[in-house]
């Protein structure tokens, strides 16, 4: 099923008269298609956690509509919606068991819609087994690793087939290792089962790697919308361009003069049919070429190799950032010393940006 | 290593020493006293002599009338009040919790019996309760209205001054367990609430399957601490009902080891210390059957 949001507008107002209003979520419009995992990323507080409770009911918008498929949900209470929620705290009931989690939501339902007990424990046998937590049934949420909680949250979020399930920085409490591999296993739960998924992050790896599609939103308003790879490698503002990719991008001042654009002193490149002004230059890590007859002099302070690519850290006075971060191949590298480099770049991972952020196309 | 963690063991026993001789002096030298005082028959406190030593207090004590009124007494204020008082904080609080405007005002009103003293308070119960020469008090004002009979609650019969106490006595307790109450509650962590939201529970079983639970171990404590101060009853009697509490037939079993030191009819040490020790014997029995009650219950 797919979800539309149409203007979608959120705004708290301030507790008292003086204090300002905050608009979490300012007039946002996409779609996400239908069996689809969509990641929501954006820094602390930009309104990720917002528009999440917009979609699933516990927040009321100040204005615009919601839609699942062609039905205007707008209006719907939560629990008509048809979603499951999975908490960044996972929010498992301390006193119930795993079992008793799980088929918490089944007994709400009354009248007709009412199971038989073991018709609930079927069910719950059933997506225990999808997110691989059959063996522990019994326990209770403390007796659980982080990991393990996870996978009981999601399980009792799928319990009641939801059209959509959302996820609110679900992989947060875990360390590293556990990160890595329980991303992979929602990316196969949600393959397994289909369901249009919307999962929170503040993490830019996290939703390279896990989603079809990504929503990059900064304060409240979306930058950018597309396919990972995309959105890496068209970024459509400053923003999103320094937003993803690790180490992040390097960006430099830099002018045009005569239809030239300088950094620092050099002549970076040719840029005709253009007005002087400023404007900034960013270039990935692995945007750099080592070369003779490069445009862009930088003073080498720092070479560490591992194993198959080599990072180099490197100053320049048009830097906006302390260092320059570029990571070439070990094989290219062989032979630096620390002091003056010359590099020029590669065409696709050097972008041009006014000083307000927006992009210059070429 | 062995000598380092005796060393350890030392100090941290030298820094315990101040409160474990305060302990000593003022906790564990009275009640070997009282252990003392309760087996030494027929002592005479001017001479400090006995006759022998034996159960003789023990066997006079529970024979006593007025201690048998008292214990009857003091087991229907517990098994009243406790359970009674509890049930209204748990629904109070939960009022307070689920409104927003004027929260703080409810709270502070909830909690102004708490810092009031209690024989102010006694004095308002009067006003409500007591008969005097030119008003039967404002309940039987009512109960008139509504066509029926005055009772005397304070003097008149054991039921009228049993529900009075009873009245009186969730009245005072009333307010600190709605104040723990109100901020066990509130601790709930909001997510929980809203994962119940999604799911549909009903109100009612938001209630007794999640914020119960989640403020069980409170609820045991004020019930374990209300069990311990019901047994304890004595002030309240006396602010209701006068000093004379055998007279009324109000008397508590704190008011009858009191009324045996130092009352009208004192000057019985050993019989004052063998009811202690029974007294002392019922609160450990009955709290350490509502903390095994409680780690059963209280899973997490
Ligand atoms: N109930 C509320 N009342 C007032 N302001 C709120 C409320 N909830 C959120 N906000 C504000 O809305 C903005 C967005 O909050 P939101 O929780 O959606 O951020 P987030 O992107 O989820 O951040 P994080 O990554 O830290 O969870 C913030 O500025 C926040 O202060
Ligand atoms: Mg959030």
């Amino acid at each position: 099923m797919k979800i539309v949001l149409k203007n979608l507008t959120k705004v708290f107002e301030g507790r008292r008269k003086k204090d300002p209003d905050v608009t979490a979520v300012n007039n946002f419009n996409f779609e996400i298609p239908d069996g689809k995992l969509v990641a929501l990323l954006g820094p602390s507080g930009c309104g990720k956690s917002t528009t999440l409770n917009l979609i699933s009911g516990l927040e009321e918008p100040t204005s615009g509509q919601i839609f699942f498929d062609d039905e205007d949900v707008t209006n719907v209470p939560p629990e008509n919606r048809g979603i499951g929620l999975v908490f960044q705290n996972y929010a498992l009931y301390p006193h119930l068991t795993v079992l008793q989690n799980i088929i918490f939501p089944l007994q709400n339902l009354k009248g007709e819609e009412r199971l038989s007990m073991d018709e609930m424990k079927r069910k719950a046998k059933d997506v225990a087994k999808l997110v691989q937590i059959e063996d522990l049934m019994d326990r209770r949420p403390k007796e659980l690793s982080g990991g393990q909680q996870q996978r009981v949250a999601i399980a009792r979020a799928l319990i009641k087939n939801p059209r959509v399930l959302l996820l609110d920085e679900p992989l947060s409490n875990l360390d590293a290792r556990l990160r890595l591999r329980t991303r992979e296993e929602i990316r196969r739960i949600q393959r397994e089962t289909g369901i249009t998924t919307v999962f929170v992050t503040h993490d830019q790896e996290e939703a390279m790697s896990i989603a079809d599609e990504l929503i990059l939103m900064e304060n409240g308003v979306i930058n950018q919308i597309g396919a990972p790879q995309t959105v890496y490698d068209e970024p459509a503002n400053l923003f999103v361009a320094q937003f993803l990719g690790n180490p992040k991008i390097n960006v430099l001042r830099g002018f045009v003069q005569n239809e030239k654009l300088i950094i620092r002193d050099e002549v970076f490149m040719e840029m005709k049919n253009t007005p002087d002004k400023d404007l900034f230059v960013a270039i990935r890590p692995e945007g750099f070429v080592i070369d003779e007859n490069g445009t862009l002099t930088c003073n080498v302070r720092n070479i560490e190799t591992t194993g198959r690519d080599t990072s180099i850290v490197a100053t320049h006075d048009a830097s906006l950032e302390e260092n320059i971060r570029v990571i070439i191949s070990s094989d290219e590298a062989r032979g630096i010393e620390k002091g003056p480099i010359k590099f020029s770049y590669k065409e696709n991972k050097m972008f041009l940006f006014e000083l307000s952020g927006e992009r210059i196309l070429l | 290593m062995k000598k380092r963690i005796k060393a350890a063991d030392v100090r941290g026993w030298l820094f315990l020493l101040p409160s474990l001789l305060f302990l000593a002096a003022f906790f564990i030298y009275p009640m070997v006293d009282v252990l003392v005082y309760s087996f030494e028959e027929q002592f005479n406190f001017a001479s400090q002599t006995y006759t022998g030593v034996g159960f003789y207090n023990f066997n006079y004590v529970l024979h006593d009338p007025y201690f048998v009124q008292a214990l009857k007494n003091t087991f229907i204020l517990v098994i009243i009040t406790v359970p009674v008082s509890t049930c209204i904080a748990i629904l109070i609080a939960r009022c307070i919790s689920s409104i927003k405007k004027l929260r703080e005002f409810y709270q502070t009103i909830y909690f102004l019996p708490y810092v009031t003293n209690t024989l102010a308070l006694g004095l308002v119960f009067m006003i409500l309760f007591k008969k005097t020469a030119y008003s039967d008090g404002m309940i039987n004002l009512l109960i008139n209205a509504f066509g029926g009979q005055s009772v005397d609650f304070i003097d008149g019969p054991y039921w009228a001054k049993i529900l009075v106490m009873s009245i009186y006595t969730i009245w005072v307790v009333l307010p600190f367990k709605i104040l723990i109450l109100t901020s066990a509650m509130a601790s709930v962590n909001e997510d929980y609430y809203k994962a119940a939201k999604i799911d549909g529970t009903s109100s009612a079983r938001i209630f007794f399957k999640i914020t119960l639970p989640m403020i069980s171990p409170m609820i045991f404590y004020l019930v374990i601490t209300g069990f311990i101060g019901a047994f304890k009853a004595y002030s309240d009697e006396v602010a209701l009902f006068g000093t004379d509490l055998n007279g009324a037939g109000m008397n508590t079993l704190v008011g009858y080891i009191y009324d045996m030191l130092y009352g009208d009819s004192g000057g019985y040490p050993s019989y004052a210390s063998a009811a202690a020790l029974i007294l002392f014997t019922i609160i450990f029995t009955i709290t350490c059957i509502n903390l095994t009650v409680s780690r059963k219950k209280a899973v997490y």
